[in-house]
C-alpha cells in the first residue's frame, strides 16, 4: 500500500493502520464463513465489530493473532497486516506474533495456578526478568487491569476463586502484562454481571491510550459507548465500516440500520 | 374404572422391578463381602513378623515368610509404572491433543481399544516369546515389560478423557499468551486435569498389582531373595497361584496372606484415588 492512500476509516486517526486486512475468505471445513473482509484498525483506538450471531465476527478476530490454526480443518486466505508486515510471512514468529497480539476471551479462563503465577507466567515465558523486577511487573499489570486494589492480599489465591468479573479482568492483566501491541476481546463481558461489565468498559478506555483495542460485543450499547470505530459484519461480509457516531446516528446501509435499531439480530 | 387398574398394573410393575433389581445388587454385594470376610479371616492369620521379613521355607519348617516375593511384587510394580505412564500419558497427549482428527490418530485410539480387550495371559506369553526365550532366563524386566503392556492403554485412555474435560477456552488462552504446544499442555492442560490423571494412573497401577498371568511366564517365581533385575523374580501373585495349588497347609496359609496384602494394597490405591477425584469436584 502506499503511503498516501487514506485507510478505510478516513482521516478520522492516525493515517497508518495498526492491522490491514484485505480479501479474507475463511473456511471451516468447506464451509465458508467470511467473505472478502477488508478492514483497517487504527492505531490506540477501540474498533468495535458488531453483527448478529453467526455472522463471523469472532471468526475475523481470531485470524489476527492466527488462534484458528490449533484446529485442522480452519482455513484463512487473504491478507492480514500488522505495522504492514503480513502475519503468515515465514519472518514472523508465531509466539511473537501472539505476544504482540493480546486476546480476551468469552468466558473468563484464569490458569489453574496463583493469581500472582497467572501473570507472571506470560512475563516468564517472554522475558528473563529478576524476581523483584518480576514483583513490579506483576503489580503493574494488575494495576493496568484495575484490579490491584481487589487482589493485593489474594496474590497467592488460586485464580479461580476470584468472582467472574474479577477473573476477566485477571485475564486482561495476564493478557497486557507481555506488553502487546493490540487487544482482541471476544465478547468479553458477555458472561458476566452488569456491574463488573462497567467496569471493564472503564478499563477499555483507560487503555485505549496504550493499546489498539479490537472488540467483539453484542451488545450494542457497549459498542456506542466505548468504540471510536464500527465494524457491522452480516453472513461473513463487512456491510459497513466507519466512525462508531456515523455508524449508530447516519447509517448508510439498510442492513445496518436495522440491526442497531433492533428490528433482527 | 380402566384407568384405576391401569395405574395398579404400573405400580406392580414398578414393584417388580425395585425387588428384581434390588435383589441382584444384594447377590452381588454378597459375594463380595463373602470374598472380602473370608480373604480377611484367613488371611489376617498369617499376619506376623515372619510374613514381612523371612523368606520362604520348605513346607513342615516354621517361620516362612514372603518378604522376597512383596519386595518383587513392589519392584516389578514400579518398574512397571515406570515404563507404562510416560507411554500411557504420552499416547493419551497425541491422541487428545494432535491427533484428534486423523487418520493415524484414529488407528491409535482402535488398537489402544482392543489391546485393553487382550486377555493378560496372552500379554504374558508374548513377552515369554519376545524377553524370556531369547534371553533364556526369567526376569523382572520381562514382568515389567507385560504389565506395563497392560497398564498402558488403560492410561492412554483416561488421560485422553481427562484432557477431553479441559475446555478449549483454556487451550487457546494458553496459546493467545504466545505459549509454545507443548508448555501450554504440560503446565497448563496437565495442571487442569492434574486429579484425574493421577487418578487413571493410580487405577491403573491398581489394576496390574493383582496380575497373575503376565507374571507367570515372564518373572515366574523364586524362593530367593532377587540378585537382580535380570533374574526369576519372586512376587504376590504367583506366590499365591504356587501355594494355595500346594497341599502344605503352612504354604496354604502363606497364600492366604498374600492375598489379603494384595486385596487391602488395591483397596487402598482405589480410596486414595476416590479422595483425590473429590477434592477436584470440590
Amino acid at each position: 500500500m502506499s503511503e498516501t492512500k487514506l485507510p478505510l476509516y478516513g482521516d478520522l486517526a492516525d493515517p497508518t493502520p495498526k492491522i490491514s486486512v484485505r480479501g479474507l475468505d475463511f473456511f471451516y471445513g468447506d464451509h465458508q464463513a467470511l467473505f472478502a473482509n477488508d478492514l483497517d484498525i487504527a492505531p490506540n483506538r477501540v474498533t468495535a465489530v458488531i453483527g448478529p450471531s453467526g455472522c463471523g465476527k469472532s471468526t475475523h478476530l481470531r485470524v489476527y493473532n492466527r488462534i484458528f490454526e490449533l484446529y485442522r480443518d480452519q482455513r484463512a486466505k487473504g491478507m492480514v497486516l500488522l505495522n504492514g508486515e503480513d502475519i503468515s510471512a515465514p519472518s514472523v514468529k508465531l509466539l511473537e506474533l501472539r505476544r504482540r497480539i493480546g486476546m480476551i476471551f468469552q468466558k473468563p479462563t484464569p490458569f489453574p495456578m496463583s493469581v500472582y503465577e497467572n501473570v507472571a507466567y506470560g512475563i516468564r515465558l517472554h522475558y528473563a526478568v529478576s524476581k523483584s523486577e518480576l514483583d513490579g511487573r506483576v503489580e503493574e499489570a494488575l494495576k493496568g487491569a484495575a484490579l490491584w486494589e481487589e487482589v493485593r492480599d489474594l496474590l497467592h489465591k488460586p485464580g479461580t476463586a476470584l468472582s467472574g468479573g474479577q477473573q476477566q479482568r485477571l485475564c486482561i492483566a495476564r493478557a497486557i502484562a507481555v506488553e502487546p501491541e493490540v487487544l482482541l476481546m471476544d465478547e468479553p463481558t458477555s458472561a458476566i454481571d452488569p456491574i463488573a461489565t462497567a467496569k471493564i468498559e472503564e478499563l477499555v478506555e483507560g487503555l485505549k491510550g496504550r493499546y489498539t483495542i479490537v472488540i467483539v460485543t453484542h451488545n450494542m450499547q457497549q459498542a456506542a459507548r466505548i468504540s471510536d470505530f464500527t465494524a457491522f459484519f452480516f453472513k461473513g461480509y463487512i456491510v459497513e465500516f466507519g466512525a462508531t457516531r456515523q455508524i449508530f446516528t447516519n447509517p448508510h446501509n439498510k442492513k445496518t440500520e436495522e440491526y442497531i435499531t433492533g428490528r433482527f439480530g | 374404572m380402566k384407568k384405576a387398574s391401569n395405574t395398579r398394573r404400573r405400580e406392580l410393575t414398578d414393584l417388580t422391578m425395585r425387588v428384581v433389581s434390588g435383589t441382584a445388587s444384594l447377590i452381588g454385594i454378597f459375594f463380595l463381602v463373602w470374598i472380602l470376610w473370608t480373604v480377611g479371616k484367613n488371611g489376617i492369620a498369617a499376619f506376623n513378623y515372619d510374613f514381612f521379613t523371612a523368606l520362604p521355607t520348605p513346607p513342615g519348617i516354621e517361620g516362612g515368610g514372603l518378604a522376597n516375593a512383596i519386595v518383587g511384587t513392589l519392584l516389578i510394580t514400579i518398574l512397571a509404572a515406570l515404563i507404562g505412564v510416560p507411554l500411557g500419558l504420552f499416547t493419551g497427549v497425541y491422541l487428545a491433543e494432535f491427533g484428534r482428527n486423523t487418520r493415524f490418530g484414529g488407528m491409535v485410539r482402535f488398537t489402544i481399544n482392543i489391546t485393553m480387550g487382550i486377555p493378560s495371559i496372552i500379554v504374558g506369553l508374548f513377552v515369554y516369546t519376545l524377553l524370556v526365550l531369547p534371553f533364556k532366563h526369567f526376569s523382572a524386566y520381562a514382568g515389567a515389560v507385560s504389565l506395563a503392556i497392560i497398564m498402558l492403554p488403560v492410561i492412554a485412555r483416561t488421560t485422553e478423557d481427562m484432557l477431553n474435560l479441559v475446555p478449549n477456552s483454556l487451550r487457546e488462552s494458553a496459546l493467545a499468551i504466545g505459549m509454545p504446544r507443548w508448555r501450554a499442555i504440560v503446565s497448563i492442560l496437565f495442571r487442569a486435569a492434574r486429579s484425574g490423571l493421577l487418578t487413571g494412573i493410580l487405577l491403573a497401577v491398581a489394576r496390574v498389582s493383582g496380575e497373575t498371568a503376565p507374571l507367570l511366564f515372564t518373572a515366574m517365581n523364586s524362593p530367593y531373595w532377587m540378585r537382580g533385575l535380570a533374574e526369576p523374580t519372586a512376587n504376590l501373585t504367583v506366590t499365591i497361584f504356587n501355594y494355595a495349588m500346594s497341599p502344605f497347609d503352612d504354604w496354604k496359609t502363606l497364600a492366604w496372606g498374600a492375598s489379603l496384602l494384595i486385596m487391602a494394597t488395591v483397596l487402598g490405591v482405589n480410596l486414595l484415588a476416590r479422595t483425590l477425584l473429590r477434592e477436584k469436584t470440590k
